[in-house]
């Protein structure tokens, strides 16, 4: 068989897994979201953790627990990174320094995972679970929980009242998150992955050398950190590293795991809002994205256009891993920058600049192909607003979706949301390049250098968390600004949106009549995803131009 | 006497770090300590890192790259490049050196002339000491990987490097070719990754027939 059928059987595989998961995850993710009756194991924890499971809060009351806990979060978070060296299983680490500690906790709450440390020389084995796997569950499940509350708006009416945060968090992480993490960590362990508390040990080598392994819990971390589209590795060199992902077939298991979640939520919108065929209008605009974006960075990447790197050793091999080549590793990686993952199979630094110039652009796009758990789907489901929006300005109608209309004070939390993070990634980008101590961070020179600054920006103020990872951004400027960045571009989104729903909540829903659009159509999937691009294509376009267009040109 | 009253915001960030402590339980202590329970019961090999064991003490994880160098001149010098040991197979290039608590990629970008002059040199190198012509040594012979422990290297860099392999062992190239075709993986499932060859499972099988450092004290 040769490279190119068997990579094409790979993305089948892979989008035959996604279908076929679709509608049972949809629809039990929207049960869990809708049901009525709590799990004993969840009444423990309403009363082990004193919140009040039966009563539904206000938009402002559910964003003020879904801040409350991020706070709380990574000040615990922080304190534990600082003490680390005092708990049991820290393999005798040092305590994380005050920026790093910072940088990390804001970090995993934010469900970024950028990673300013390596793991294998920074991490003890407690922290890691106790500490930054926590925030692996729980921040994706914050995410779904907001998505759900927005949800609510469209189906509720003339109410105050979009869910209890408590209870959506809770029954995310006990029904869905816990039992697949469970499961595919047993079958990652089965396929190669390690899960020991064996710390470093040294070996005599085959040819008589010494070689220091480092054991771990590492399937426990790789199965949720891929579901919850966190992305942070337990070593440095994430999922290119053989312990995490020891094989081809590890690899296509963590691809689908980054994806399952995301593309399955629009199943579970249609489901919520009693139609299927609004969820199947949103999952064919992130299908189409995600699909012409595999085919671009596959295509340069296997023809090396526009890198001398690749003429000069034959194929575009540097920072790729052999059991991958190249068709796995551009498939994680549009995978992984199309979700707010951020985890790695291959160094994208080394990409060519079409390839990994696309990267930076599906991060660009906001994380919404399918975007980040629960994230994506508020993402473009603020997009459709728009687009409905853009489509009555030009019939001179008021906009409505899902019976809702879209007045000045929709419109004002939707562009917020919009403006939020390309403000924070072009402005933390220029503030980089105009210190030259922060320049100096960079590891390639010209244009290259610069695209790993957008990117490290593009990839926070998105929750990202990948990296161009030449760039030594374990500096306390660094540390310090893009801690702040991660914070501002996970919860100032997050306000608007539950601002957004509680307002929708509110309104009495107007009738279908013939002059509302369909947002159910093929030319509503067409207008959607032509307001993405444009949107986005030119916010960031000058950027672009200065670092991997500039590059490709070159 | 009644119970205090917290002020608001303090209630709402109590109760918040009450339900994080609960989850910190469940799913960062009983989650991880559930699948070792597991992993360790019923797949021990790989919960364990794949070790691979000579007389039954483990000289290798098989998914972890090592090096095969020769023993340097001077040992404490840190400056000295280690060279190859022609009597073993060799590895793709690593931006660690294969030290796993130093895990991660060159980093290098597409147009780097570093990168650029590292590749020159890695092919004249390569070519030289495999004795073949450089246009005919393949890419990932010239490249770092991605983790910089990877442990395998494509069928065309293994079969070039039989016949310097075997003169330095004093076996047949046709004996050591035989190794190095019953060492070639497919891909998985037969469509997945790519065909390779794993460098230290390849050195490990090829003890069998000798060790080198035998050879060259019976010299």
């Amino acid at each position: 068989m040769d490279d190119t059928l068997a990579g094409w059987l790979q993305v089948i595989a892979l989008v035959v897994a996604l279908a076929l998961s679709f509608r049972p995850l949809g629809d039990y993710m929207a049960r869990a979201l809708t049901g009525e009756r709590h799990w004993r194991a969840e009444r423990l924890i309403y009363r082990a953790g004193g919140v009040n499971g039966d009563v539904d809060q206000r938009w402002s009351v559910y964003l003020r627990s879904a801040l409350a806990f991020a706070a709380v979060s990574v000040l615990f978070l922080y304190g534990f990174l600082r003490l680390q060296s005092h708990f049991p299983l820290s393999l005798g680490m040092k305590p994380v320094s005050a920026d790093l500690s910072f940088n990390t906790a804001a970090s995993f709450v934010t469900n970024t995972n950028w990673q300013a440390y390596s793991g294998e020389s920074a991490m003890g084995y407690l922290v890691q679970m106790a500490g930054l796997a926590v925030q692996n569950f729980v921040s994706a499940a914050v995410g779904i929980a907001v998505v759900a509350a927005l949800i609510r708006g469209f189906t509720r009416k003339q109410t105050d009242r979009v869910g209890n945060f408590w209870v959506d968090v809770t029954r995310i992480v006990l029904r869905v998150l816990l039992p697949m993490s469970v499961v595919f960590a047993i079958v990652l362990v089965a396929a190669g992955v390690m899960q020991n508390f064996h710390g470093a040990y040294d070996i005599a080598t085959i040819a008589g050398g010494h070689q220091t392994l480092t054991g771990g819990p590492v399937a426990s971390q790789e199965a949720i950190k891929e579901l919850g589209t966190n992305g942070g590795g337990f070593y440095n060199a994430n999922s290119a590293h053989p312990f995490e992902n020891p094989s081809a077939l590890t690899n296509l298991i963590e691809i689908y795991l980054l994806l399952v979640i995301s593309f399955s939520l629009p199943r579970t919108f249609g489901a919520m809002v009693g139609d299927h065929r609004q969820g199947y209008a949103i999952v064919a605009v992130m299908a189409v994205i995600w699909t012409a974006s595999v085919a671009i960075v596959t295509a340069n990447e296997l023809h090396s256009v526009s890198s001398t790197v690749g003429h000069t050793a034959g194929a575009m091999a540097e920072g790729k891993e052999t059991r991958f080549g190249i068709w796995a590793s551009a498939l994680f990686a549009v995978s992984t920058t199309l979700t707010s993952c951020g985890a790695v199979n291959s160094a994208h630094d080394s990409y060519t600049p079409g390839g990994g110039g696309m990267t930076i652009f599906d991060m660009m796009l906001g994380e919404i192909a399918p975007g980040g758990t629960g994230s994506g789907l508020y993402g473009i489901l603020i997009l459709a607003v728009v687009a409905v929006f853009v489509a009555g300005l030009m019939v001179g109608r008021t906009p409505e979706y899902l019976g809702k209309k879209l007045r000045g004070r929709e419109m004002k939390f939707a562009s917020l949301y919009i403006l939020t993070t390309p403000a924070l990634v072009l402005v933390g980008a220029g503030l980089a390049m105009a210190f030259p101590g922060e320049r100096a961070a960079m590891l390639n020179s010209g244009a290259h250098g610069f695209s790993e600054v957008l990117y490290a920006l593009t990839s926070v103020a998105n929750n990202n968390g990948s990296a161009f990872a030449g760039l030594s951004a374990n500096t306390v400027w660094y540390n310090t600004v893009l801690g702040v960045i991660m914070i501002l571009g996970r919860f100032l989104p997050m306000v608007f949106v539950l601002a957004l729903a509680g307002s929708l909540a509110g309104q009495r829903p107007v009738p279908v009549t013939a002059g509302t659009l369909p947002t159910h159509r093929p030319q509503f999937v067409g207008l959607l995803t032509g307001v993405i691009l444009i949107v986005v294509g030119l916010t960031y376009f000058p950027a672009l131009a200065l670092g991997p267009l500039a590059e490709g040109l070159h | 006497m009644a119970p205090p009253v917290l002020p608001a915001v303090l209630r709402h960030h109590l109760a918040a770090l009450r339900m994080l402590l609960v989850f910190t339980v469940v799913t960062g202590v009983a989650y991880p300590l559930l699948v070792t329970a597991i992993a360790q019961t019923g797949f021990s090999h790989q919960a364990n890192g794949s070790p691979l064991a000579t007389n039954g003490e483990a000289v290798a994880s098989s998914l972890i790259g090592q090096n095969f160098t020769l023993p340097k001149k001077n040992p404490d010098d840190p400056n000295e490049v280690p060279r190859p040991d022609p009597a073993w197979f060799q590895p793709r290039p690593s931006a660690g050196g294969y030290d796993p608590t130093n895990s991660g990629a060159s980093n290098l970008g597409p147009n780097s002339t570093k990168l650029i002059a590292d590749i020159r040199a890695r092919r004249a190198a390569v070519a030289a000491f495999d004795g073949v012509s450089p246009a005919s040594v393949p890419a990932d012979a010239v490249t770092a990987s991605g983790s910089g422990l990877d442990p395998a290297i494509s069928p065309a860099y293994a079969y070039e490097q039989v016949d310097r392999v075997a003169k330095a062992r004093h076996l047949a190239p046709a004996q050591v070719r035989s190794v190095v075709t019953q060492h070639v993986q497919g891909r998985e499932l037969g469509f997945l990754g790519q065909p390779r060859v794993n460098v230290v499972e390849l050195n490990h099988a090829l003890t069998r027939l000798g060790h080198p450092s035998a050879l060259r004290a019976g010299r």
